[in-house]
């Protein structure tokens, strides 16, 4: 079974993410996240990794970031975005390793990492949290802003900056090795 | 013979296509709240998410989930209707075009899988199954299909020796495999029999059919009660973090197969089981 928490015990966290924060989160938390995360999804972590490898400038400094899974559907008139789930993490499993070495401290997504990923999550001291896949009408009201970055040719795949208010999610990878999946 | 208009099809595409990506048939809605009075801890709260999300997307007018999928359109055709209006598909995807845009829903379509995988930017073109039927009405269902549940979905060619152990094996192995990457609670939709496309357009047939209604065929019934059973004592729970539902149902739709073949699919649908219908 997983580590059941009562409902309505939820810690609030602010971006970027400090060594101090990580080490007090584990596996099961329910947090409130705020502050800005950056999105990426596959052909963004494709790019990101290109780049890296190219030694060219990436679109953000990435210490102590949150990278959120996420492809939104377009903003309708009055709203900063639209739908805006997590999509399916390890499909970005190849990447999260070098990025975390490379300053990443959290992810944003749904469903298992592999196994290189939590061994590199427990080195690199950072954290997996896991959003409710399919919920992306009331994820949509914790986005406050969203601005594009990087990468506006691939459409709902580019790279942008949001703004997070009180963002629901739980902890499901710690950095201790605590995981959510395997309690 | 009865005429069908373009614009008859492109205004009744494009309106199931807004309609469905906002709101969840009733009886996946009741299901999902049945499923909350059961879970607790974290699964309550996740469950919690899913009922509140369902009423924001109504209100604000945003889809329920962000990918508002691949659209499959399953189009029973009354032999007695016909079309003279030029390019039949060209009228599907003029919907689905127009609801993209008008509905603000996302565009998840690349036009070649392997090489330049470019975004058509319209969610077109999108895959229709056609059935020739009696009379002269045109019914279409339309259900966008995520990529979450669609690509833990798996078919495999048995042995007929194999039988129904091997039959229950495959789906559990299937579901077990996915964990809580395809967003459970899901619906597990099974085709078995036919051949290798056969089984799997009945699989996702069976997703269409309303939540726990079970197959007319008793043995077929008792399967997809014992399935959804050992499906939910595997305690993969709401996004995977563990809990006593996992499946919301099993549905399996079944037809003739060769003497040499036992072909089963497995198509899973999210929590998000979208689809509407209407007859033209």
């Amino acid at each position: 079974m997983s580590r059941l928490k009562t409902e309505g015990i939820k810690i609030k966290i602010e971006t970027p993410l400090t060594d101090e924060v990580i080490e007090q989160l584990k596996a099961g938390d329910l947090v409130l996240i705020n502050g800005y995360v950056y999105t990426a999804r596959d052909a963004a972590h494709k790019r990101l990794v290109e780049l890296i490898n190219n030694n060219t400038p990436l679109p953000f400094d990435l210490k102590g970031q949150i990278i959120y899974y996420v492809g939104p559907t377009p903003a309708p008139p009055g709203k900063a975005i639209g739908s805006a789930g997590p999509t399916t993490s390890s499909r970005m499993d190849s990447y999260t390793p070098l990025l975390l070495s490379l300053g990443i401290k959290g992810m944003i997504g749904k469903g298992q990492r592999s196994e290189e990923v939590v061994k590199a999550i427990k080195k690199y001291k950072a954290v997996y949290f896991l959003a409710t896949g399919g919920a992306g009408a009331l994820l949509s009201r914790h986005i406050v802003s969203a601005e594009e970055i990087a990468f506006p040719e691939l459409g709902t795949e580019s790279i942008k900056k949001l703004l997070l208010k009180d963002f629901p999610a739980i902890v499901a990878i710690d950095c201790h090795g605590g995981n959510i999946f395997r309690e | 013979m009865r005429k069908i208009k373009k614009e008859d099809i492109v205004n009744t595409v494009k309106k199931l296509y807004m309609d469905a990506v906002i709101s969840l048939p009733e009886d996946v809605s009741k299901c999902l709240l049945e499923t909350y009075e059961k879970e607790e801890g974290l699964a309550k709260e996740i469950l919690n998410q899913l009922i509140e999300n369902q009423k924001i997307a109504l209100q604000d007018r945003v889809p329920l989930c962000q990918d508002t999928g691949i659209a499959v359109l399953f189009v029973e055709w009354g032999l007695e209707a016909i079309y003279e209006d030029g390019d039949l598909m060209e009228a599907f995807n003029e919907g689905i075009r127009l609801a993209v845009k008008e509905g603000y829903l996302r565009a998840s379509v690349v036009d070649d899988p392997v090489f330049e995988r470019k975004n058509t930017k319209d969610n077109t073109p999108c895959i229709i199954h056609f059935e020739p039927v009696m009379g002269d009405r045109v019914k279409i269902t339309l259900a966008p299909k995520g990529a979450g549940s669609e690509n833990m979905s798996a078919l495999r060619m048995l042995k007929p020796a194999q039988g129904l152990k091997g039959v229950k094996d495959f789906i559990i192995e299937t579901v077990k495999n996915a964990g809580g990457n395809p967003c459970p609670p899901i619906i597990v939709g099974v085709g078995i029999g036919g051949n290798f496309e056969k089984c799997a357009i009945l699989a996702k047939k069976a997703l269409l059919r309303k939540v726990g209604e079970s197959n007319r065929n008793p043995a077929y019934a008792q399967l997809e009660k014992k399935l959804l059973e050992e499906i939910n004592a595997l305690n993969i729970g709401p996004m995977g973090i563990g809990g006593k539902i996992t499946a919301l149902a099993v549905h399996i739709e079944y037809a003739p197969c060769h003497i040499a073949s036992l072909p089963v699919a497995v198509n899973i649908q999210c929590h998000s089981a979208r689809h509407k219908e209407a007859e033209i």
